[in-house]
C-alpha cells in the first residue's frame, strides 16, 4: 500500500513536471518606474510603453518561443522603496534583468543591489553619473544630461554668443544639468555670468530674473521639469526679457507649450527626436522606430508618445535583442548588450561598450524651437 | 539705477506673492480662531479652488466667472462636509488629535483629486489678458493687480463680517471662550461649522485668482498651505490685518532674499522667519502678549 502511494506521487510529480516543460516559463523581466508621485511625468508613461512593448512581443511569439514576463513596480520616486523593490524583484521574483527606475535617484540608490546580486540594469534616468564611471551590469537608454548641454552650447557657439546666466532647479535634475552646464563652458568658451535656482514647487521667479535681466547675459538657459519653466517663461516674458532662453529635454513635451502659452513663442530646447519625427529626412535611421513608437503609443493610449515612454521602448527592445543573442541568463544579457552596435532605437542610435554603457552621442538631440505653438527644428 | 529698478521689480514681485500667502493665512486665521484647531487642509482647500476651476472650464464648459463660482461653491460645500464628517463627530477630542485628522483629511482630498484629474499640472487662462504693466521701472501682469484687488476686498469683508454682524461678533465669543458663548445661548457647533464654510470660501478663491500665475496640480497645496500658515503665525494667527502684513513681509523677504542674496535660500528664509518668530514672539509681530489670562 505504502509502495502504491509512494509511485502514485512520483508519477503525479512526474506529470507535473512534464508539463511544466512543455509549456516553457516566461522569462522575469522586472521593472521599476515613478509611476505616481513628482516624477510620475516620466514613471507612467514608461510604464504604459513597456507594457504595450511586452505585450506586443508576446503576440508575435516571444522571444525565441519564450513569453516574456514583466514585473513592474511603483517605487513613488522615493529612493528607500526603490531600493526595497529592486532586492524584492531580484529574490522573490528572480528576474533576469530589470528596467528602470525613472529618476537619477533612484537609480543611483539600487546600483549596489544589482551590482552585487549580478543583474544587468536598464536605467531610463537621465543623469550622467549612472554609468560614469562604468558600472559592470548598469546600462541606461534616457540621453546624459551632458550630451543636451553640449547641443546647446555648440549652438551658443555657432551664434557667437559667450555669455549666459542658468537658472537651474533645485532637484537632482536641475543639480545634474547645472553641473554639466558649469563643466562643460569653458570648452565651448562660454562664461557663465549668474548661476541662480528655484524650488520645484515655486510660483515666482520674477527675483531671478529680473537679476539676470540687469546682467550682461546674452542667452538664458534654464534647467528644470514641468511646471517651473513654464512659469519661468511666463516671468520673462512679463519682464520683457530679450535675451534668448533655452530650456533643457525636460519639458520636450507639448505639456510644456500647452502650461507656458504665448510666452512659450521663441524658446529652443534640446530635444529627442521622437517630438519632431515627421519634419526629420527620410534617410535618418531612427525614423522607422520612431514612427511605428509614435503611432503604437497613439492606438493604446490615445496621447502621443513622448521620449520618455521612449525610453523604456529603447529598454525593453535592447533587452529583447540581448536575450536573442546571449540567452537568458543575467550574465549573458550583460554581455550581449554590452555587444549591442548601431541600434536605432527613439533615444537615439545605441552602441555600447566596454568603455561607455551609455551609448549615445550629441547627435541623439535635435535643437528645437516653439513657433505657433508647435515644434520647428533649428537650423 | 539698475540696482533701484531691481529691487522695485523684487518688492512688487514679493507683494503679488505675500498677497497669495495672506489670503491663504486669513483662512488658516479664520478656523483656529473659532476652534483652536490648525487646519492642514487648507492648502488643499487652495488647490480645489484651482483645479476645479479648470475643470469646470474645460470640461464643463462654461464661463470663467460661472467655473469660478462653482469652484468656490463645490469647495464650500467640500470644507462643510469635512466639517460635519470629521471634526463634528468627535466631541471631547483634543485641537492635537483634530489637527492630525486635518493632515489626514489633507493627504486624502489630495489622493483623489489626483485619481479624478491625473497628475499634470495645468494652466488656467488669465482673467485679463497677460500684456505686462510697468509701474516705476518694474513691472506686474493684470492679474497681480486681481490678487491685490481680491486680497483687499477678502480683508474689508472680514473685518466687516468679525466687527459688525451678529454671526461675526458671536464666531469671536467662541475664540475668545466656548463655554461663556455657549452660555449665553450661542450655537459653538454652528460657528465652528461657519468658519470651516468661510475658511474653504476664502481658501478657494485664492487658489482661483492665482492659478493663471502659477498654474495648478493636485500637489500645489502643499507649499502654498505652509507658506500662508509662516504668514499667519506671523500676524500671530488672529487679527487679521496682522496675518496680512505677515503674508506681505514673508512674500517681500524671501522676493529680495532670492534676488540680493541668494535663490537657494528662498524656502529658507521662509522657515527661518517662522522659527524665529515662533522662538521670540510667538504671539505674533503685531500683537500684544496676552494680559486677560489670570
Amino acid at each position: 500500500m505504502k509502495k502504491l502511494v509512494s509511485t502514485a506521487f512520483a508519477s503525479i510529480a512526474l506529470f507535473c513536471l512534464s508539463t511544466a516543460a512543455l509549456a516553457a516559463p516566461p522569462i522575469k523581466i522586472g521593472a521599476l518606474f515613478a509611476v505616481t508621485g513628482p516624477a510620475s511625468f516620466l514613471g507612467e508613461p514608461e510604464r504604459n510603453t513597456a507594457q504595450m512593448v511586452v505585450d506586443e512581443i508576446n503576440k508575435a511569439g516571444g522571444v525565441k518561443g519564450r513569453k516574456l514576463e514583466l514585473i513592474t513596480y511603483d517605487t513613488g520616486g522615493d529612493a528607500t522603496k526603490a531600493v526595497q523593490l529592486a532586492n524584492k524583484l531580484v529574490k522573490n521574483d528572480q528576474v533576469v534583468a530589470i528596467i528602470g527606475p525613472s529618476t537619477t535617484g533612484d537609480s543611483m540608490a539600487i546600483i549596489p543591489v544589482v551590482e552585487k546580486a549580478q543583474v544587468p540594469l536598464i536605467s531610463c534616468a537621465a543623469g550622467s553619473k549612472i554609468t560614469e564611471p562604468v558600472k559592470k551590469w548598469v546600462f541606461k537608454t534616457a540621453q546624459n544630461d551632458g550630451l543636451a548641454v553640449a547641443r546647446i552650447y555648440e549652438q551658443l557657439k555657432k551664434e557667437k554668443k559667450t555669455k549666459v546666466a542658468i537658472l537651474s532647479v533645485s532637484d537632482g535634475f536641475g543639480a545634474s544639468g547645472r553641473e554639466q552646464l558649469k563643466a562643460q563652458a569653458s570648452r565651448y568658451g562660454i562664461q557663465i555670468l549668474s548661476d541662480d535656482t528655484y524650488g520645484p514647487k515655486d510660483t515666482d521667479m520674477t527675483a531671478q530674473l529680473a537679476k539676470i535681466r540687469g546682467s550682461q547675459a546674452q542667452a538664458l538657459i534654464c534647467w528644470g521639469t514641468n511646471p517651473g519653466p513654464a512659469v519661468i517663461a511666463r516671468n520673462a516674458k512679463q519682464l520683457g526679457l530679450t535675451i534668448p532662453v533655452y530650456m533643457s529635454h525636460g519639458v520636450s513635451s507639448k505639456k510644456f507649450i500647452e502650461l507656458a502659452g504665448d510666452a512659450a513663442e521663441g524658446i529652443r530646447l534640446p530635444s529627442g527626436k521622437v517630438l519632431v519625427a515627421d519634419l526629420l529626412p527620410k534617410n535618418d535611421k531612427q525614423r522607422g522606430s520612431l514612427l511605428a513608437f509614435i503611432k503604437d503609443y497613439q492606438n493604446h493610449f490615445k496621447a502621443e508618445g513622448d521620449h520618455f515612454g521612449g525610453h523604456a521602448w529603447d529598454a525593453v527592445m535592447l533587452l529583447k535583442g540581448a536575450i536573442e543573442k546571449g540567452g537568458d541568463t543575467p550574465a549573458g544579457i550583460r554581455n550581449a548588450l554590452e555587444a549591442t552596435r548601431n541600434f536605432p532605437g527613439i533615444g537615439g542610435v545605441f552602441s555600447y561598450s566596454a568603455k561607455d554603457h551609455a551609448g549615445l552621442t550629441k547627435d541623439a538631440f535635435t535643437l528645437v524651437e516653439v513657433r505657433k505653438k508647435d515644434w520647428v527644428l533649428v537650423k | 539705477m539698475e540696482l533701484l529698478n531691481q529691487v522695485t521689480q523684487f518688492v512688487i514681485s514679493g507683494l503679488a506673492t505675500g498677497s497669495i500667502y495672506a489670503l491663504i493665512g486669513l483662512s488658516f486665521a479664520i478656523i483656529f480662531n473659532s476652534t483652536g484647531i490648525i487646519n492642514f487642509a487648507q492648502g488643499e482647500f487652495v488647490m480645489l479652488g484651482g483645479v476645479l476651476t479648470i475643470f469646470s472650464l474645460n470640461v464643463l464648459q462654461l464661463p470663467l466667472l460661472a467655473a469660478i463660482i462653482v469652484a468656490v461653491a463645490v469647495t464650500t460645500v467640500i470644507g462643510l462636509v469635512f466639517e460635519r464628517l470629521a471634526i463634528r463627530p468627535l466631541k471631547n477630542a483634543t485641537p492635537l488629535s483634530l489637527i492630525i485628522i486635518t493632515i489626514g483629511a489633507s493627504i486624502l482630498i489630495r489622493g483623489l483629486v489626483m485619481l479624478l484629474w491625473g497628475k499634470d499640472t495645468q494652466a488656467l487662462p488669465a482673467f485679463s489678458g497677460t500684456d505686462p504693466i510697468s509701474v516705476a521701472g518694474a513691472t506686474l501682469l493684470p492679474q497681480h493687480l486681481w490678487i491685490f484687488g481680491v486680497t483687499v476686498l477678502v480683508i474689508i469683508g472680514c473685518r466687516l463680517f468679525f466687527n459688525h454682524t451678529i454671526s461675526g461678533k458671536a464666531m469671536r465669543a467662541c475664540s475668545f471662550n466656548p463655554r461663556a458663548a455657549n452660555l449665553v445661548g450661542i450655537s459653538v457647533g454652528r460657528m465652528v461649522l461657519f468658519s470651516f464654510v468661510i475658511s474653504a470660501a476664502v481658501g478657494s478663491l485664492a487658489g482661483v485668482i492665482i492659478a493663471p500665475l502659477t498654474m495648478t496640480a493636485y500637489d500645489v497645496g502643499v507649499m502654498l498651505g505652509l507658506k500662508g500658515f509662516c504668514a499667519a503665525i506671523m500676524g500671530g494667527m488672529g487679527s487679521g490685518l496682522g496675518t496680512v502684513l505677515g503674508g506681505l513681509i514673508l512674500g517681500t523677504l524671501e522676493s529680495l532674499g532670492a534676488g540680493l542674496i541668494s535663490s537657494g535660500y528662498k524656502d529658507a528664509i521662509a522657515f527661518f522667519i517662522l522659527l524665529l518668530i515662533l522662538f521670540i514672539r510667538p504671539q505674533g509681530l503685531f500683537k500684544k502678549g496676552e494680559t486677560e489670562r489670570v
